[in-house]
């Protein structure tokens, strides 16, 4: 096949880019050699728009071993052990086939942390879906659901958290981020920088087939009406096959064969290949011939750019082939050598004794393009001036009832009750808190994750919205009792040709970097899902967080669930009553503009801190962040969680009681504590300088404001557990 | 007391049985699938997972494992065999047990607590125990049993019926089931009571940091019943 310009850009390359190819080669490149460009130079594996963002990013810290980079993040929690974890998006495979999409993008996300040496421990997924009216809504979110089960399950790691969200600007672009923490030895961590010359690599997992051809470049384009089409570049998942995968590394790791290892991912062979000649400044030699194929007669191009799954690329030390072979034998896989390093560094691929690419490494690498895309600022939408007529008609209970029954709000229970999140034996909290927490295994720590994120926010007012991701992801770890470590992050944008959308980017990113900066919370590891769009609509822009924290001794782990009749509850932090962009406002007064709540990142830091102290010091028996819905909802769901009420008064402040039940301002925690415990706990909170309100007693199992306004606990949990049950048995 | 846990590639709950194991008491072994010959042992378990991926039938292949000749004598000659989800669909494959298991009722993948209920104590796996209704966990897509009448009929006047799914009174109603098992049942014994397959994993209940403590009572008492 002759390649020309307009080959180049029925691969998604721009014009200009294909001149730089043909200058950078000093001639133009056979159909192999294009291929291996647009896989390499397209938005998902070069980052061409975000680069110069992402760099200003955070990435530093105490406990930080591994920073962006890697295939994974790695933080250090002490006793010579490292958790290894990222988070990655798998939206257009998802949409266009949502179980295999879903299931290898967990499978993915699996491969990047045990390729570091990591047994993975726990999985996460935040997923966001399209108006529940919306005729495809239903079946996507089955699928999903039924393709992350199938693979997580499959492999025995436990999904002990995640985030489900529906709204209309997902009807035509769902986003399904998948998230794995792994464990490992500080002293036992693998890298995919290559060394040495003349070292084998070697090839090992499933067989290449024809699935997934440019899978990479078909993430990094919009979807028009022909979408349907593009079936055939979703990728296959084989769980089982990857959970073998996963036991003969770690079998093969516990050795001293492995120089450098790297998981084929987006871009199979091609990517993976050039990652470690990139990183070890080395070149790689390649013969096609010996890569096992499970179809006959596949060509350099379709071996080099299939996205076959649960295959990894190992650079050995010379002599431990048979060694190596003899794990892969025992576990049924392939293994094969099929090339060497080389000190050219270029690429260097045969096929039937002719070579058919020779690419210098850096072209693809280094010298791939970068943009400064032209990006819009987004303005701090006006404060709505809502009428005080308007909320004294409503009736608090209804509209509790109302939110409860949300499906932003109400319980995901269908969805996780799908997942298996007890295997391993060490989860100590399940989904449906605010963390998901497993213990070390056999030691006293555990470790807390959540991931989270809050488009409507990030819509109104991207700066704002980048910042209080950042802090509802603090929140939700402190909540459970853990120490925040780090974060990872995905990013799920529009197209960054368009300028509002690049805005949204640039500017949520800015406001990430401050939040990580500020509570020293950096950023190890993440991924840019650009063109989350349909022809010309981009979704809400929704950065999703994947926050660590470290719980020292588990036996001090809180939970959201009210313990005990007669315990005071107190909300932490100050309610100001901003009911702009809440729950509230969106669903009740049907009201969507209007800035998001401000971040204050000294209180965010300061109350987060001492509520650590707090739970340090044994005095808090429940807590749980205030977050969508505001103080009622929150102080709703401990009751349903732990079965109790709670007579509640709204402290004597000036705003109403509507605005201070359902407003949304952050950096606010409701806490239990004992009768005993309150003053020294008030001590606590007034050295600090943290602002607290008493907001009520627990009771049996009842709401109780006054005579004319309460309701049963049973009623709420009703109202909570039924929407999402309902809406998929119809 | 010695026990021995076969792994089978695609088993995922072989690492948590062995904690469990030797948590009470037993010294446990692991046994790869390939092997020929079980180590001397009081106690077989088959752990649950996806053995070969679930390919073809759940349990299916891995009933045709190398090992497994070695458990079938092992039960054949009245040794204790357990299998727990996975590995009660690999000994109703083998026959060790009768009667199949389907696909849960609704489709779906449950992961939750469930009561069950004690339905015969005449055996060395429950005897003893006080409580007659437990907390266990499951975890499994393929755990509706299923059996023909005459078999169900066979089960009943032998007995065969190990526990049921119930409410946290031992109720064994249908609201209780939680995917579509005949009757409730939740776990069977052969005729002779020494091979015992069941959905729910006690392997899970062994802390009361974890999902219940139940599994412990299990364990404490199998142990005890075997010495």
């Amino acid at each position: 096949m002759i390649v020309n310009e307009q080959v180049a850009i029925d691969h998604g390359l721009k014009k200009d880019e294909y001149v730089k190819i043909c200058d950078l080669l000093k001639r133009s490149p056979n159909i192999t050699e294009l291929g291996i460009f647009s896989a390499m130079w397209n938005e998902h594996c070069s980052y061409k728009s975000s680069r110069l963002h992402l760099k200003k990013l955070p990435t530093k810290g105490k406990q930080v071993i591994q920073g962006p980079g890697e295939n994974a993040g790695v933080v250090d929690i002490g006793d010579n052990d490292a958790i290894v974890f990222k988070i990655e998006s798998h939206n257009h495979p998802s949409f266009i086939e949502p179980y295999q999409g879903a299931a290898t993008g967990v499978g993915g996300i699996m491969r990047d942390v045990f390729t570091m040496g990591a047994r993975p421990i726990a999985n996460l997924n935040s997923i966001h879906f399209g108006s529940p009216q919306h005729k495809k809504t239903k079946n996507l979110l089955r699928g999903v659901v039924h393709g992350i089960g199938g693979y997580g399950n499959c492999m025995g790691v436990p999904t002990i958290a995640g985030q489900t969200s529906f709204d209309s600007s997902y009807n035509g672009n769902i986003l399904v981020n998948a998230m794995t923490l792994g464990l490992v030895k500080k002293d036992k961590i693998f890298y995919s920088k290559a060394a040495g010359l003349n070292k084998p690599v070697i090839y090992v997992g499933s067989k290449t087939g024809r699935d997934g051809i440019h899978g990479a470049s078909m993430a990094s384009a919009s979807f028009d009406e022909k979408i349907e089409e593009k079936k055939p570049t979703v990728q296959v998942g084989d769980p089982f096959t990857e959970k073998l995968l996963l036991e003969a590394c770690l079998e093969l790791m516990a050795g001293d064969s492995i120089i450098a290892i790297q998981d084929m991912g987006a871009a199979g062979l091609t990517s993976s290949s050039i990652e470690m000649a990139s990183k070890g400044n080395l070149g790689i030699e390649i013969n096609l011939n010996k890569v096992p194929c499970r179809e006959s007669k596949m060509t350099p191009y379709e071996i080099m750019l299939s996205e076959s799954q649960e295959r990894m690329l190992i650079v050995l030390e010379n002599g431990k082939e048979e060694k190596a072979k003899k794990i892969f034998d025992k576990w049924n896989l392939d293994f094969a050598v099929i090339g060497k390093t080389t000190n050219s560094k270029k690429i260097e691929l045969f096929f039937d004794d002719q070579q058919v690419a020779d690419i210098p490494v850096n072209t693809l690498v280094e010298n791939s393009p970068m943009y400064d895309r032209k990006w819009k600022k987004a303005k701090l939408p006006k404060k709505n001036k809502i009428k005080k007529e308007e909320l004294k008609n409503l009736k608090i209970i209804e509209v509790l009832k109302k939110i409860l029954s949300n499906p932003n709000v109400c319980s995901k229970e269908w969805i996780w009750q799908q997942y298996d999140h007890t295997v391993m034996g060490d989860t100590i909290q399940k989904p449906g808190g605010d963390s998901g927490v497993v213990r070390v295994h056999g030691t006293k720590k555990a470790v807390a994750a959540s991931v989270d994120s809050s488009a409507v926010y990030c819509w109104a007012h991207p700066l704002t919205g980048g910042k209080q991701v950042v802090c509802e992801s603090f929140r939700n770890l402190i909540s459970v009792g853990a120490k925040p470590i780090a974060i990872t992050n995905c990013l799920n944008f529009g197209s960054p040709e368009n300028e509002q959308n690049m805005g949204e980017f640039v500017e949520c990113v800015q406001g990430i970097g401050e939040a990580a900066e500020y509570l020293k919370f950096p950023i190890v590891s993440g991924n840019v899902s650009f063109y989350n769009q349909t022809k010309e609509e981009g979704i809400k822009p929704t950065p999703s967080i994947g926050g660590v924290g470290l719980i020292k001794d588990y036996k001090k782990m809180i939970t959201m669930d009210f313990k005990e009749v007669d315990n005071i509850v107190l909300v932490i932090g100050k309610t100001e009553g901003h009911i702009d962009q809440s729950l509230f406002a969106r669903n009740i007064l049907d009201e969507k503009n209007g800035p998001p709540p401000e971040i204050n990142l000294f209180n965010e830091k300061n109350n987060g801190e001492t509520l650590l102290k707090l739970i340090e010091a044994g005095h808090i028996k429940s807590a749980h962040d205030v977050s969508v819905g505001g103080i009622i909802t929150a102080v709703s769901k401990m009751c349903i969680r732990g079965n109790k009420g709670i007579n509640l008064k709204k402290p004597k402040y000036l705003i109403n009681e509507i605005e201070y039940y359902f407003s949304e301002d952050q950096g606010r925690y409701i806490i239990e504590v004992s009768k005993d415990s309150l003053k020294k706990v008030i001590d606590i909170l007034n050295r600090n300088a943290v602002h607290y309100d008493e907001l009520g007693i627990i009771n049996e199992g009842q709401l109780f404001i006054n005579e004319k306004t309460k309701v049963t606990i049973d009623e709420l949990r009703t109202s909570n557990t039924t929407w999402l049950i309902n809406y998929m048995s119809k | 007391m010695k026990s021995s846990v076969i792994t089978f590639p695609g088993s995922n709950c072989d690492r948590d049985m062995d904690v469990a194991l030797n948590k009470f008491g037993f010294k446990n072994k692991m046994v790869w699938h390939n092997d020929a010959e079980l180590p001397k042992s009081d106690l077989v378990v088959l752990p649950g997972g996806f053995s070969y991926g679930d390919y073809l039938r759940c349990g299916s292949m891995a009933s045709k494992s190398k090992i497994m000749k070695s458990v079938i004598n092992f039960a054949n000659s009245g040794g204790m065999v357990m299998g727990i989800c996975n590995g009660f669909q690999i000994l109703v494959e083998t026959g060790l047990v009768p009667g199949v298991l389907l696909r849960n009722k609704y489709l779906e993948f449950i992961c939750k607590n469930v009561f069950v209920k004690i339905n015969n104590k005449n055996n060395t796996y429950f005897k003893n125990l006080d409580s007659e209704v437990l907390e266990f966990h499951i975890a499994h897509n393929e755990g509706n049993y299923f059996c023909t009448k005459d078999q169900l009929k066979e089960i009943d006047d032998n007995e065969q019926v190990a526990i049921n799914y119930c409410d946290v009174n031992g109720k064994t109603e249908d609201q209780f089931n939680p995917n579509g098992s005949i009757k409730n049942i939740a776990g069977i014994f052969n005729k002779e009571k020494n091979v015992l397959g069941m959905m729910p994993h006690p392997e899970r209940m062994i802390d009361k940091s974890l999902s219940g403590e139940d599994g412990s009572l299990f364990f404490n008492n199998l142990i005890n019943n075997l010495k």
